[in-house]
């Protein structure tokens, strides 16, 4: 079933990824090619079979409580937009 | 609705449901998923950070292995359960005190669930479940121009706070007034403080309570709107703005009217909750497992390690000090309010002080000058063994209370050893019975007009009599041997 | 020249670290102008580490390793401190990482010289380095073609006779894909044999870095270089490396050998068939035996990456918001100033794959795509341990196709295609090379070897024995010789 352009909105939003219409249709069109083509997965044989998050069998890695040197204030601030020489800065948080 | 109905006191026609979710900031040296220092508070804005942090691209995040363990403590204390199987996910949301765009903390198998906490609610034993106890990575903070969010024009960011880690400790919505939300969270902090794992700091924010409460007709099994109560920084607050949300609750519902599921922050200067509702869509935190980090596999061998370690808890410590030193339950709960306090009774008590003595002393002048220099005794300049050899000289007869009370005064903050200074200022006390009597005669003889009320029957003559010996030997005489060295003279 | 021969040549005493570079550099002078094969240089490291890798061979010419003094180029998904890690995204134009990708560490310790940034696919998605922010890359045996992707600029680099060894990123294939329709080797390790730590994540538990080369000695030393376990990245193998150089020569004689059915399947073009066909044959006259097996959800592949992936780069790329570092399009608002700024940084793909990837984690679609797709990745690497206990390793074609026309392929699924038997092996965490095994209409086709995990010195080991029974890894694209 096809994506509404509401829900190419709303995923949009969630993903704060700012798209003008022409783009979002044309994104929606996309997603719901993709969509169908890996539709095959709803088709598989996965009954009794656990979920891969990650390959490998690592478990508890970890490291000891140790502190080391941080970055300075101005390396941590070196490539953002904008700061006020101590903090970052961003406009009104509310709209 | 009458108007009888609505004076008539809330708990009488509803009941409220609350339950407490708390953050608690781990006292590791560390940060959770970085070896920046996890002591922010201190640091200049921004320069308690690295790549991991900061969020930077290609930056990976590491497990503190002292915060797993820590959280592990905490979950058995609370008597909780530890699956053999736990992970990390990904919470998904933007906002700029979150540089990776989501926290890295626990969603479907969280390293403890189905514990309980034990407390008093006006005397009376009660229980609260504990859903789950999980780790997560703190966020860092924002300073927001102008007082008020809605207002502010622009925001600074500082991200020394993140990262650091952060312990939920999410409870079961069985408490049912202020007063037990209150009680829970003071026996929370005390357990927390106890096996070492949060500094109890509700003011500064390494400890953050927030509240989910609703209410529902007496009687009903059904849950009312839930509405969730932040920004409470103090006991104080939490029970003030817990009493604030139960009575408007009720005015909403008494007036006909409908509650709104949503989250409300408390205005401590205006004593009230108000709406945080944003015109920020609701929430869809996309959780998934962190592919960065391995699970964590928990064996026994390791859980018990953690739970061995774990101190005797204040409600057992309580009621063995009550057993054990004959104390009164109240004198067993405060001398084990902190475990620096019952650490110290039970040093002062090894080290022969007789347990009376030394709870009386411990609760009363050393309580006190603690309070009052807001130091503790362990810290102070007296310590715990100076406090053992002053209460020492005071058993033994050595020096009198009123001595022992003005040393202990002056060394709790400048420190010393008791015994050296009672014999350098000549502070012993005056017990023997020649020299005392040679002072006794020397009153008797000086105030004719006591001596006589005291024969005639006015048996107050008596104190005022000791109180001429006591002057005259600067305070060091054993009050004792005066009054009867004074009886056998004066009935003579 | 390899970089085993010029290793041997500064050992001689023949040659310098500082000539070798000033020929890289003339060569990428003559050639990247058309290629695009690099997005910035590195000139004052590969000066100082000209010098560094100078010292250390007059020092001890037996300690100094095999990239002691050869130049390198470097994906530009790689942080090195200092200079300009853009990924190919016109979001982290302005990005000077204040830190260096512990590979980058172990290459410049070694006595690497890197030469510079190499092109690739915005977030290393891709499949033919058209979706880099800076333009595309052509490929070194026909300018009009595509490299492949999304490490084709370092696949391109080589291909050109730029620099001996580069090294990119495999996802679903961004080295191994390339480094076939490019004509070069290209090696993707066992997952979690390189680290990660300071490589820009496209999808975390699938990517990992790895070299290109002319031959499979350089590919296995430019491996043993950066490969091993770092405590920075907790997905890092803790087991041993085994040296890939100690064993590649021994052989595949009496090795069992797989041709799995389903890689030899439609969609592949004919002349990529008869060369793979043509290969098996050469490795069975050396004396493997070579069985056709069957890995029945091969087909499942696909899909399984194209939900797993976008959703883990979805979450990835969310810290691209302009709040401390890289771009931002300044808006009244916060929540219109990371649209803007996410909006405008981002290209098609990614914003593409970033909507695919929310949309599969979203409430109410996560059971039926991403925890689906989880179970059918067990599936997969299941399949693959089956087939393990009656093979040494795989054979097979890399790509399903050789280069095609830059701007050919529009469609997002016709070019997800381009992945179809490389994903499979990092769905499974698998070692796999690709080598060049002929031409087809004059574009080189390429040779998969795969084998099971940590098995990375067999992967070698195979591909040895068929390079040095042929000779496709001597030819050099037109471009280098004219």
């Amino acid at each position: 079933m096809p994506l509404s352009p509401d829900e190419v909105a709303h995923v949009a939003r969630l993903a704060r990824l700012g798209l003008d219409e022409d783009e979002q249709r044309r994104i929606g069109a996309d997603l719901d090619n993709i969509l169908e083509h890996i539709s095959a997965l709803q088709r598989a044989d996965i009954s009794d079979i656990p979920e891969t998050a990650q390959v490998g069998s690592l478990v508890n890695v970890w490291r000891e409580d140790e502190p080391e040197e941080s970055l300075t204030q101005a390396e941590a601030l070196a490539n953002a937009p904008d700061t006020d020489g101590q903090y970052f800065k961003v406009g009104a948080i509310q709209e | 609705m009458t108007a009888q109905t609505a004076a008539s006191p809330v708990h009488t026609r509803y009941e409220a449901v609350i339950g407490l979710e708390v953050h608690a900031q781990l006292l590791t040296r560390s940060k959770m998923f970085c070896s920046c220092s996890a002591a922010y508070m201190t640091a200049p804005p921004n320069s308690n950070t690295c790549p991991v942090c900061l969020g930077l691209p290609g930056a990976l995040p590491v497990m503190n292995r002292v915060a797993v363990e820590m959280t592990v403590r905490t979950a058995l204390a609370l008597s909780c359960e530890i699956p053999p199987f736990t992970k990390f996910d990904r919470k998904n949301y933007f906002y700029p005190d979150l540089p990776k765009g989501y926290q890295i903390s626990q969603y479907d198998l969280p390293l403890s669930q189905n514990g309980h906490l034990e407390f008093l609610v006006g005397g009376e034993p009660t229980r609260c479940g504990i859903t789950r106890v999980h780790l997560e990575e703190d966020t860092g903070t924002m300073h927001h121009a102008g007082d008020v969010l809605q207002e502010a024009t622009s925001s600074l960011i500082d991200l020394n706070r993140c990262g650091v880690p952060l312990m939920e400790i999410v409870g079961e919505p069985d408490l049912r007034s202020a007063d037990a939300a209150r009680e829970y969270l003071i026996r929370l902090r005390q357990i927390l403080m106890y096996i070492g794992v949060n500094d109890g700091n509700l003011e500064e924010g390494s400890l953050r309570c927030d509240a989910n409460v609703s209410l529902r007709p007496v009687g009903a099994t059904e849950l009312g709107t839930k509405v969730e109560v932040k920004n409470m920084n103090s006991f104080r607050a939490v029970h003030r703005a817990i009493t604030f949300e139960i009575e408007r609750q009720a005015g909403v519902l008494d007036s006909s009217g409908t509650l709104v599921q949503e989250t409300r922050g408390w205005v401590d200067a205006r004593g009230a909750t108000v709406s945080q509702r944003s015109k920020e869509m609701a929430h869809d935190y996309r959780y998934f497992p962190e592919p960065d980090l391995p699970p964590l596999q928990l064996d026994r061998e390791l859980v018990e390690r953690i739970r061995a370690a774990i101190p005797e808890l204040p409600t057992a410590r309580a009621a063995r000090f009550a057993e054990q030193y004959g104390l009164s339950p109240y004198d067993a709960a405060v001398l084990t309010g902190t475990r620096a306090d019952a650490d110290a009774y039970e040093e002062l008590v090894g080290s022969g002080v007789s347990a009376k003595i030394a709870a009386n002393w411990q609760m009363g002048d050393v309580a006190a000058l603690a309070n009052q220099h807001r130091v503790g005794l362990a810290d102070s300049g007296l310590g715990v063994a100076g406090l053992a050899a002053l209460l020492g000289l005071l058993e033994t007869g050595a020096i009198n209370g009123s001595t022992a009370k003005e040393l202990l005064a002056e060394l709790y903050v400048g420190g010393g050893d008791p015994a050296e200074l009672v014999a350098e200022r000549g502070l012993g006390q005056v017990g023997d019975a020649d020299e005392l009597g040679a002072i006794v005669g020397e009153v008797i003889e000086a105030n004719p007009k006591a001596c006589d009320d005291f024969r005639a029957g006015r048996h107050a003559a008596l104190q005022s009599l000791v109180g001429q010996v006591m002057k005259a030997t600067r305070g060091r005489a054993d009050a004792r041997l005066v009054t009867a060295l004074l009886r056998e003279r004066l009935s003579a | 020249m390899t970089a085993a021969q010029m290793g041997a040549a500064l050992r001689r005493g023949e040659l310098t670290p500082r000539q070798l570079l000033d020929d890289a550099r003339a060569q990428v002078g003559r050639l990247d102008g058309s290629l695009h094969a690099f997005l910035a240089r590195t000139d004052e490291l590969a000066d100082a580490q000209a010098e560094r890798a100078a010292g250390m061979l007059r020092e001890d010419p037996d300690g100094a390793g095999p990239l002691c003094g050869i130049p390198v180029a470097l994906k530009d998904v790689l942080c090195v401190e200092g200079y300009p890690t853009t990924a190919g995204s016109r979001i982290l134009e302005t990005f000077r990482p204040p830190y260096t990708a512990t590979a980058v560490q172990r290459l410049l310790d070694a006595g690497a010289v890197p030469m510079g940034k190499t092109n690739c696919d915005e977030f290393a998605m891709g499949s033919s380095t058209e979706n880099s922010a800076f333009g595309p890359v052509g490929n070194p045996w026909d300018l009009e073609r595509v490299p492949g992707g999304s490490s084709g600029g370092s696949a391109a680099a080589v291909g050109a006779g730029m620099v001996p060894i580069s090294y990119g990123t495999d996802t679903g294939g961004s080295i191994r894909q390339p480094a076939s329709l490019s004509g070069v080797v290209g090696f993707k390790p066992t997952y979690g044999r390189v680290s990660r730590y300071g490589l820009i994540a496209f999808a975390s538990s699938l990517d990992q870095i790895g070299p290109f080369a002319h031959t499979v000695e350089d590919a296995a030393a430019a491996y043993g270089a950066v490969g091993g376990n770092d405590p920075r990245d907790s997905t890092s193998v803790r087991d041993a490396m085994d040296d890939p150089l100690a064993t590649l020569h021994d052989g595949v004689r009496g090795m069992r050998l797989g041709l799995p059915r389903e890689y030899m399947g439609e969609g592949l073009e004919p002349g990529v068939r008869d060369r793979v066909t043509e290969a098996v044959r050469v490795l069975e006259e050396l004396g493997a035996s070579v069985t056709e097996v069957s890995l029945p959800s091969t087909d499942l592949g696909l899909s399984t990456y194209y939900v797993l992936a976008p959703a883990e780069c979805s979450s990835n790329l969310a810290r691209y918001d302009g709040v401390r570092f890289g771009r931002r399009v300044e808006r009244p608002s916060l929540t219109e100033t990371y649209l803007r700024t996410r909006g405008e940084g981002f290209g098609n793909e990614v914003k593409r794959r970033v909507m695919l990837g929310t949309y599969a984690l979203s409430s109410g679609y996560y059971d039926a795509y991403y925890r689906r797709a989880q179970r059918v990745r067990t599936l997969i690497a299941r399949e693959f341990d089956a087939v393990f206990t009656q093979v040494d390793a795989l054979v097979c074609p890399t790509s399903p196709k050789v280069a095609f026309t830059t701007g050919a392929i529009q469609d997002p699924v016709e070019m997800y295609l381009n992945d179809a038997l490389t994903i499979p092996v990092n769905l499974a965490g698998l070692p796999g090379i690709s080598l060049p095994c002929g031409f087809s209409e004059r574009l080189p086709v390429g040779l998969q070897v795969i084998a099971p995990r940590l098995c990375d010195a067999r992967v070698f080991q195979v591909a040895a024995a068929y390079e040095a029974a042929t000779e496709w890894h001597r030819q050099r694209a037109p471009l280098v010789s004219a």
